[in-house]
């Protein structure tokens, strides 16, 4: 067996420590290592959006991220979204706007959208179907995900604003 | 995928004697988008990546009008066109950075990963060789400098030694009456990889007349991206006018010698050529005048 | 038209029963499963894309510490050569075996050879490297066309063609050939003023659901098989795992994880057999996970096909003949989709007079499989597309020539069954009464096109159980794997027996020994069968509580009535309770009340679609942009019109994939060159407006709300709407899928 190595790092704002192989990305890491599967094996080279995390702020995928990289990083996960009792706003909008079908890349895309509404909290269409261009749905034909991307930037900012 | 080591690596000179003691069988590891795949797919094979992300040199962005643009290898492509003093400056650099995967891809890939991952598609390095790019490489014998249109030799081949790694770019300051630009064709309109592409850098003189001097970089035409010299040549001089454009494409469309594959024919490549060229040279035109 | 009915439930959108599972990640996919002592397994795959196996060695393999367990063809117990029932598909069982792990031949790049099992994933795939295969490589054949020439290299060289029901004396890569008649053909040409022949050739397309196969098997010591996968049917992959492995259904129990996605594509078993014989091998759980170019290069694409089509018109614009040839790639074994392409082919029609010849032809590319709709879209854009230049050779507005020549109630189709109450005519004269239709396009390089499609629709078995629980909910257990929102719809059909909200509904999809017989989430029947069932369960409910009700009040259960939500008594005496206080008092009167019921409905309701697009071309790089889409589909009745919109936005975004981009790429020793989401181009975000939908509704007789099957039909307009708008925009036909840039530029003769 190859020797795996020790990191500490931050997921979902608690310290989580860790063994794993360098070969192993981060994706296999939180699935495998850690039993957190929300997200999602769909292509594992960084072409379908559906492992999507946040680290250190910035949206990746994260079947192309070694989970040895993360070591002093701070993760995101579609786990850490909800608090108790509660949905995020984005995942409460997609249900309501039935944006999803299958389920599979709904994860991915939830991250990709709290990602992008952290940075640019009133996109317009287009900026919100190329930001979300790396994460593919074959379901939906992404009408119903895009709304639910608009819609959640307008809740979310009116209630920041009340 | 085979078992490897990775070792992140804290400065220049630790990175170059890891990277010279293990050879070919090391890779300096920046984003990872085009490297973990290769070695997850077999593509590659390797002992030990060394993460050169936390260099403080690898990391290094830096504009001033005197001196230009110094751009850490590692620099992940969302960091360029976020800036908007950046992206004004270099506005053909941007425009690739822009399209290089998705968001989450933009995220980590860096300008020096795609150089050095050397992809004949490439879509940042005719940008490079348009803005006058000079490539620092880091090696056993210290740093070098090399052309950006002189840094690959062919499809995934660098002029890299053994022990040495691509640190950081220098870009000249753009001149007066000055702009570029980058596009590519997809079938898509995102997340592909070029069928071509074509980058164009212009200096105008002061009434943005007559072009001072072009640059015309090429990508997925050959081996490697392509300088187109003569094409860029004929420009110099020249009245800005359709027909010194057409003229510059279809001389670009000379130089093509494009292969057939799964993302586009030699005939549909070739093409393609003087119509990206001449789009790129427009919108290199169209940004001078506007501004 | 009948009345509309009026619902309290159906026709209403509440939030999905499994939504907040899968926003926050917690949903359970095949992939997820986790259980103690875990093995992974790896498949190894041929490179050859045919090629005969000499000799496979595993002795590497098996004394390597790590691996557990190493399985080939000849792990499989001998198959007998005869036919499952598979819902959709009648596959032959040798063919079967052969297509999990190849015995005697490799007959496409990515065919399973042997696999094995290992402490983890990466050590199992680096041990693949230790099985070694001899082959003997012969030369593939990879188009329709060529395989069926008379020297083209032979796949099976037993296999006879079946050509209507008698058996050819030489074997060849044509594995039958079927012919539908209607009225007399060359009459009706005779009476046509236009006829127009075209050929159309449509490439080979993936169902490109995001997640991979994937299943974990636990093989017992006293014989019991435990199956944990993605699946459109558990009920179905235990069939096929028994006969695969040659036990008894009793022994076999499939527990259906959450699926992302089917598509028709996830009914074949491809890893569960190879899960249960490593596991059987290793004493172990096995799991085994396909990356995604193995479910390029091994699972079922829909066919590649050549299709020719002639009809003929008079100049009044009445269809008199059509004619269609259609010639689909099986894939290494017999069974390609050309059957219900010919179903559909001209199905949106009235024609008097008609002809189809079918063939279903093996080449050396992975067994194909249904893709939503199989068949019928490769059918009808051919067909959809001559529709359009006769539209034009007439000076006809497309939709008004679609609405006189529309299929409607009695009209029979070529291959013979005769329409109960449709919606064709319906559909179109939605599209045609759409703003979209008269709004301005204006701009170079722009052009409006419409098209229609059909399918037939399936029913099949259904069973489903509802357990009344005391505070006045319902569990209700169903067997259909939920692909796009069909708990909910389901629910709510027996939420609106019942007189409850569909909040008050629990649906759960349970394993095979959980419920009764339940036939694969595809045809587009769930909604409607399983919906059915969940009806039927419901009434059986009411009936029960009625009783109870009865019992309660000490009357006779005939003077008990179900009105508004409410048990009535209606002899005079003043009682009145609602569900939820009957549910309440149950056990006063016998205990707990359990429905169920087992249908295998008949009246299955077609579907019908008409599609309206905008595009733009790029003259120049002939990219082709779509501006705007509009969708009119009959649902019969929308149980949840959120999901019926997303299964039309979802199957019109497939069929603008399949139009414009999407193929496997072969080099010439046949492997694919794309296999993957980069080079394969499913549509992004990103290449899509809004789509616009119209739900129709002409309710289905056969159904108690009316409802037809809407998950697939969608699927099949697209390709000639947007050739038909390619046409307008720029002045050429396509008759070649995808209608990538390349092959528009060199259409329009510019390369």
């Amino acid at each position: 067996m190859p020797k795996k190595v020790h990191v500490q790092t931050t997921i979902n704002g608690e310290t989580v420590e860790f063994l794993c192989e360098p070969r192993q990305s981060l994706l296999e890491v939180l699935r495998d290592e850690l039993g957190m599967t929300g997200a999602k094996e769909g292509c594992n080279n960084g072409n379908c959006g559906a492992c999507s995390v946040i680290l250190d702020g910035r949206l990746v995928n994260s079947c192309i991220v070694l989970g040895v990289e993360t070591e002093g990083k701070t993760v995101e996960t579609v786990e850490g979204l909800a608090e108790p009792g509660k949905l995020h706003p984005i995942q409460e909008i997609f249900l309501e706007d039935a944006a999803l079908q299958c389920g599979i890349c709904t994860p991915g895309f939830i991250v990709a959208t709290k990602a992008l509404l952290d940075k640019n909290p009133n996109p317009t269409e287009y900026e919100v179907r190329y930001w979300l261009a790396g994460n593919l749905c074959r379901c939906t034909g992404y009408d119903k995900i895009v709304r639910a991307v608009l819609d959640s930037a307008q809740i979310m900012s009116s209630e920041v604003g009340a | 995928m085979r078992a490897f080591d990775y070792i992140p690596a804290k400065t220049v000179d630790e990175a170059v004697a890891l990277l010279a003691e293990k050879g070919d069988q090391a890779k300096p590891l920046s984003g990872g988008t085009d490297l973990i795949v290769m070695v997850r797919e077999g593509r590659r094979q390797l002992d030990l990546m060394v993460d050169v992300k936390d260099i403080p040199e690898t990391n290094v962005l830096s504009y001033s009008q005197e001196t230009g643009l110094h751009l850490g290898a590692a620099v992940p492509c969302y960091q360029i066109y976020a800036d908007d003093e950046i992206s004004a400056a270099y506005p053909g650099l941007a425009d690739a950075a822009k399209i290089i995967g998705g968001t989450a891809i933009q995220g980590r890939a860096s300008v020096g990963g795609n150089l050095c991952n050397a992809s004949p598609a490439a879509d940042t390095i005719p940008p490079l060789i348009v803005l006058e790019a000079v490539c620092v490489i880091a090696g056993p014998n210290g740093t070098r400098d090399v052309p950006a249109e002189q840094f690959c030799t062919g499809p995934g081949q660098t002029v890299l030694e053994n022990g040495e790694f691509l640190v950081s770019f220098k870009i000249p300051a753009p001149k007066n009456n000055s702009s570029s630009y980058y596009l590519r064709f997809i079938p898509r309109n995102e997340m592909d990889i070029a069928v071509v592409g074509a980058g164009a850098s212009v200096v105008l003189d002061t009434e943005k007349t007559s072009f001072v001097s072009a640059r015309i970089g090429l990508a997925a035409v050959a081996p490697t991206p392509l300088f187109a010299e003569e094409a860029s040549a004929s420009l110099a001089g020249r009245e800005v006018s359709d027909e010194a454009v057409n003229a510059a494409a279809e001389a670009a469309r000379h130089i093509a010698r494009p292969i057939s594959d799964m993302r586009g024919t030699i005939e549909q490549r070739v093409h393609l050529v003087e119509v990206l060229t001449r789009r790129a040279l427009n919108g290199a035109i169209h940004r001078v005048k506007e501004s | 038209m009948s009345e509309k009915k009026e619902y309290k439930v159906i026709g209403t959108r509440p939030i999905r029963h499994d939504g907040v599972d899968k926003v926050t990640g917690r949903a359970l996919y095949g992939a997820d499963f986790q259980t103690t002592g875990l093995l992974h397994g790896k498949v190894l795959r041929s490179r050859h894309a045919h090629a005969r196996i000499k000799s496979i060695d595993t002795s590497r393999a098996e004394a390597h510490p790590d691996v557990k367990a190493v399985v080939t063809a000849a792990d499989l117990p001998t198959a007998a050569d005869k036919i499952a029932d598979l819902g959709e598909s009648a596959v032959n069982l040798k063919y079967l075996c052969d297509n999990i792990l190849a015995s005697d031949k490799a007959l496409y790049t990515g065919h399973a050879v042997a696999a094995l099992a290992a402490s983890d994933p990466h050590t199992a795939e680096e041990a693949l490297e230790l099985i070694d295969v001899e082959y003997e490589v012969l030369p593939p054949v990879l188009e329709v066309r060529e395989a069926m020439e008379d020297d083209a290299p032979l796949l099976h060289e037993n296999l006879k063609t079946d050509a209507m029901g008698e058996k050819s004396e030489e074997s060849s890569n044509v594995a039958s050939h079927f012919q539908h008649k209607k009225g007399d053909i060359d009459t009706g040409f005779a009476e046509a003023d236009v006829v127009i022949e075209h050929d159309f050739v449509t490439g080979t397309v993936h169902q490109g659901y995001i997640e991979p196969h994937n299943a974990t098997a636990l093989y017992n010591p006293d014989g019991q098989l435990t199956i944990w996968c993605s699946t459109q049917g558990a009920f179905a992959v235990r069939q096929q795992v028994s006969e695969i492995l040659q036990i008894p259904v009793s022994k076999v129990k499939v527990v259906p994880m959450e699926i992302g996605g089917g598509f028709g594509g996830k009914i074949s078993v491809y890893l569960e057999p190879v899960a249960a014989l490593l596991s059987k091998k290793s004493g172990r759980p096995v799991k085994v996970l396909m990356n995604r170019a193995e479910v390029f290069e091994a699972t079922g694409p829909t066919p590649a096909s050549y299709i020719r089509v002639k009809m003929g018109v008079t100049n009044d614009g009445r269809i008199t003949a059509a004619e269609g040839y259609l010639a689909f790639e099986a894939g290494a074994y017999p069974g390609s989709p050309v059957g219900a392409g010919a179903m559909c082919i001209f199905s949106p029609y009235n024609i008097p007079n008609g002809l189809i010849d079918g063939y279903d032809v093996v080449v050396n590319k992975p067994k194909s499989n249904a893709y939503r709709a199989p068949g019928a879209t490769n059918a009808e854009f051919a067909a959809e597309t001559v529709v359009d230049e006769i539209c034009e050779k007439l000076g006809m507005d497309p939709l008004e020539f679609r609405i006189l020549n529309g299929a409607e109630e009695g009209v029979s189709r070529i291959d013979g069954p005769v329409f109960p109450r449709i919606g064709c005519i319906e559909a179109t004269e939605a599209a045609k009464e759409h703003p979209h239709y008269e709004a301005p396009l204006e701009g170079e390089n722009r052009g409006r096109g419409v098209a229609s499609g059909f399918w037939f629709n399936v029913g099949l078995k259904s069973s489903v159980a509802i357990n009344v629980n005391p505070d006045g909910t319902i569990s209700l257990v169903e067997g259909s794997t939920d692909i796009g929102g069909t708990r909910a719809s389901i629910a709510m059909q027996a939420a609106e027996v019942l007189g409850i909200p569909a909040e008050s509904v629990y649906p759960t999809v349970v394993d095979t020994n959980s419920v009764g017989y339940t036939d694969v989430t595809g045809g587009s029947r769930t909604a409607f069968a399983t919906g059915y069932a969940a009806y039927e369960a419901a009434q059986d409910v009411k009936q029960q509580m009625t009783e109870r009700a009865a019992k309660l009040w000490e009357v006779d259960a005939a003077e008990v009535q179900f009105a508004d939500g409410d048990f009535v008594c209606v002899n005079g005496k003043d009682e009145r309770m609602s569900f939820k206080e009957l549910a309440a008092r149950l056990d006063e009167v016998g205990g707990p009340v359990t429905g169920r019921a087992s249908v295998d409905p008949t009246g299955v309701g077609g579907a019908f679609a008409t599609h309206i697009v905008d595009v733009e071309v790029d003259p120049d790089t002939g990219k082709v942009e779509i501006l705007r889409y509009t969708a009119t589909q009959d649902a019969g009745k929308a149980v949840h019109p959120s999901y019926v919109e997303g299964q039309m936005q979802g199957g019109v975004t497939q069929g603008i994939g399949w139009a414009l981009n999407e193929e496997y790429i072969y080099d010439k020793d046949g492997r694919m060159s794309n296999a993957s989401f980069l080079d394969y181009r499913m549509p992004t975000c990103l290449d899509l407006p809004m789509i616009d939908t119209v739900i129709v509704e002409v309710p289905n007789p056969g159904h108690p709300y009316g409802v037809r099957g809407v998950g697939e039909v969608p699927i099949v307009p697209p390709p000639a709407a947007i050739a038909n708008a390619i046409y307008r925009a720029i002045g050429v036909r396509m008759k070649e899928l995808p209608m990538s840039p390349g092959r528009i530029l060199k259409t329009m003769g510019k390369l």
